[in-house]
C-alpha cells in the first residue's frame, strides 16, 4: 500500500492500487465514525479551506465533518459571499486563500480543470469537490466504497449508471473508477444525455431500460440536471420517469441483491419510484455515511502520503 | 567492506520462548484476575504476539484472555516528518472500564508508537490501568515512558534495525539487527 500523490484531482490518472489505498484507508476512518470518541489527532493543526465556486452543501457539509474529524481547521469560503463579485480573479481569490496559510483547498468549480490549475500554482494540497461536468472523484470513491462494502469486490460486477450521463461528473468519476477496479459498466438514459461516445471509456451504452437492467449488481440513478443543460435534452419530466424512472417491475429485471444507489439529492417519482428509495436494497443513507470516511481518507492521504514501509 | 549492509542473528527461537514465557508470568503474577485483563497488540508488529501470547496466558489463567489490537497512526506526533502511516483495524474488545489493558509490542525503541497506542485506546475508554510488555527493548528513548514487562535487553546503536520473526501461531522465532 502507497500513496505519493499531493493533490486528489480525478480519478482518471489514479490506479487501481493508488483507489484500492483509498479505499482500505477508508475502511479504518469508518470504524472511527462508529466509535464514541469519533474524532482522532492526526490533521491537528492542519487548516483546510472548503473553497466552493458553486453551490453545494451535502458535499461541503461532508467535506467539513471530515476534516473536523481529522482535528483539522476548516473554513468555508463560497463564493456568492466573496469578493468574486467585487471583481477578484479566481487565481487571486485562490493565492489569498493559500496566503490564510491553508495547507489543503477542497475546490468545487463550475468550471472543469478548476482543480487542475489551482494545483499547478498553489503550495497547498488540492483536492476536487467537484469541477463541472468533469469529475468528481470523492462521489466515485464513496460510491465504490459502499459497492464493496456490500459486494465484497468490484472486479466482474455489472453496474448500471441510468439518467444523465452527458451532464455528469459523477458519472464520468465513477466509470473511471468501476472500470480500472474491473467492473463491467453498462450506461442509460435518453439517448441525448447517453452520446455513444461514451463506448470509448469501455462501456456498453444502451437505450432499452430492461436490458440496461438485466442482471445488474448494481443501479446508479444519477439526477436529470436541470442546471447544467442549455437546453431541453427530452420533453418532459413526466415522460423521462416513464421510460427511464427506476420502478418495481424494471427491478425485478435486476439481480435478486442488486443494490440501488444514488448520489443526491434525489427527485422521488422521477428518478426513482418514492417507495424503492426506502426499501432495503436501497443504500442511499448509507452512502452519505461512507462519504464521511471516504474524504477523511481523501484529506489524510493527500497531506502526507504513505512511505513503503515505516 | 565497511558499508555492507549486514544483517546477524542475535537471539532464536529457544531463548525468545523462554523469556516469552517469562513475561506471561509475570504479568498473571501482577495481574491475578484474568478475566479483566486484555492483551492488546501494537499494529502491526505486536499483534501475533498478543495473539500468542494470549494462548499461553490463559493456560496460566485457567480461562481465556481477551487479546485485541490498536493502531497508533492517527495519533502520532511524527506524521508531518516520515508521511501518513498506513492504517490497520484497531479491534479492542467490549467495554474497557475496570479492565487491565496491556500493550504488546515487539520492539520498544523511541517509545513514541507506544504514546501514540495510549491516546488511541483511551479514545475508546478509560481502562482501570495500562500496561507495557515488549519482547525487545532496544533503548535510546525519547519520551518518559518504560515497559512494565520485558522479554529481553539488547543494546543496540540508533543506526541499527531491530526485526523480529515470528512464525504461523505469532511465537518469536528469531530477532536480528541489520545496520
Amino acid at each position: 500500500m502507497s500513496w505519493h500523490r499531493k493533490h486528489l484531482l480525478d480519478i482518471e490518472s489514479l490506479s487501481a492500487e493508488e483507489l484500492t489505498t483509498v479505499l482500505d484507508t477508508a475502511r479504518e476512518f469508518k470504524a472511527v465514525g462508529e466509535r464514541d470518541i469519533k474524532k482522532v489527532p492526526a490533521l491537528q493543526g492542519k487548516t483546510v479551506v472548503n473553497f466552493f465556486v458553486e453551490p453545494s452543501t451535502r458535499t461541503r457539509v461532508s467535506f467539513e465533518l471530515s476534516a473536523k474529524r481529522l482535528s483539522a481547521d476548516i473554513i468555508n469560503f463560497s463564493a456568492d459571499a466573496s469578493s468574486f463579485q467585487k471583481g477578484e480573479s479566481f487565481k487571486d481569490t485562490a493565492r489569498t486563500l493559500e496566503a490564510l496559510n491553508a495547507d489543503i483547498i477542497v475546490i468545487r468549480h463550475k468550471a472543469a480543470g478548476a482543480p487542475h490549475f489551482l494545483a499547478r500554482f498553489l503550495k497547498a494540497h488540492v483536492v476536487n469537490a467537484g469541477d463541472g461536468a468533469h469529475e468528481h472523484p470523492t462521489q466515485a470513491l464513496l460510491d465504490v466504497f459502499t459497492i464493496r462494502e456490500k459486494k465484497g469486490a468490484i472486479a466482474g460486477l455489472n453496474v448500471t449508471i441510468l439518467g444523465d450521463i452527458l451532464f455528469s461528473r459523477v458519472a464520468r468519476s465513477n466509470i473511471w473508477a468501476l472500470r480500472k477496479l474491473g467492473a463491467n459498466v453498462t450506461l442509460c438514459g435518453p439517448s441525448t444525455l447517453v452520446p455513444r461516445v461514451f463506448e470509448q471509456m469501455g462501456c456498453r451504452v444502451t437505450y432499452d431500460i430492461d436490458d440496461a437492467l438485466a442482471g445488474a449488481d448494481v443501479i446508479n440513478l444519477l439526477r436529470i440536471q436541470h442546471e447544467r443543460q442549455r437546453k431541453t435534452m427530452f420533453p418532459n419530466i413526466g415522460e423521462y420517469a416513464r421510460l427511464f424512472g427506476l420502478n418495481r417491475a424494471r427491478l425485478a429485471k435486476a439481480k435478486p441483491d442488486a443494490l440501488i444507489m444514488h448520489p443526491g439529492p434525489m427527485n422521488r417519482g422521477v428518478e426513482i419510484e418514492s417507495e424503492l428509495a426506502d426499501c432495503d436494497r436501497a443504500v442511499i443513507l448509507e452512502q452519505v455515511t461512507n462519504g464521511i470516511a471516504v474524504r477523511m481518507a481523501v484529506l489524510y492521504l493527500v497531506n502526507g502520503g504513505i512511505a513503503e514501509e515505516l | 567492506m565497511a558499508d555492507q549492509p549486514t544483517a546477524r542473528t542475535v537471539l532464536e527461537a529457544d531463548a525468545l520462548a523462554r523469556a516469552w514465557r517469562r513475561v506471561a508470568h509475570e504479568i498473571a503474577e501482577a495481574h491475578t484476575a484474568g478475566g479483566a485483563v486484555i492483551l492488546v497488540g501494537i499494529q502491526r508488529g505486536g499483534v501475533a504476539l498478543a495473539q500468542q501470547l494470549g494462548e499461553t496466558l490463559g493456560g496460566i489463567y485457567g480461562q481465556a484472555v481477551a487479546v485485541g489490537s490498536v493502531e497508533p497512526g492517527l495519533h502520532r506526533d511524527d506524521l508531518s516528518q516520515r508521511g501518513m502511516a498506513e492504517l490497520r483495524p484497531t479491534e479492542l474488545p467490549g467495554d474497557l472500564a475496570d479492565k487491565v489493558v496491556v500493550l504488546i509490542d515487539d520492539v520498544l525503541s523511541t517509545g513514541r508508537t507506544v504514546r501514540a497506542s495510549i491516546d488511541a485506546v483511551m479514545a475508546f475508554g478509560r481502562p482501570q490501568c495500562i500496561r507495557l510488555a515488549v519482547l525487545i527493548d532496544r533503548g535510546h528513548r525519547e519520551l518518559p515512558i518504560r515497559p512494565d514487562f520485558v522479554g529481553k535487553n539488547l543494546p543496540t546503536h540508533p543506526d541499527e534495525h531491530v526485526e523480529v520473526r515470528t512464525n504461523d501461531s505469532g511465537a518469536p522465532i528469531a530477532v536480528t539487527i541489520k545496520k
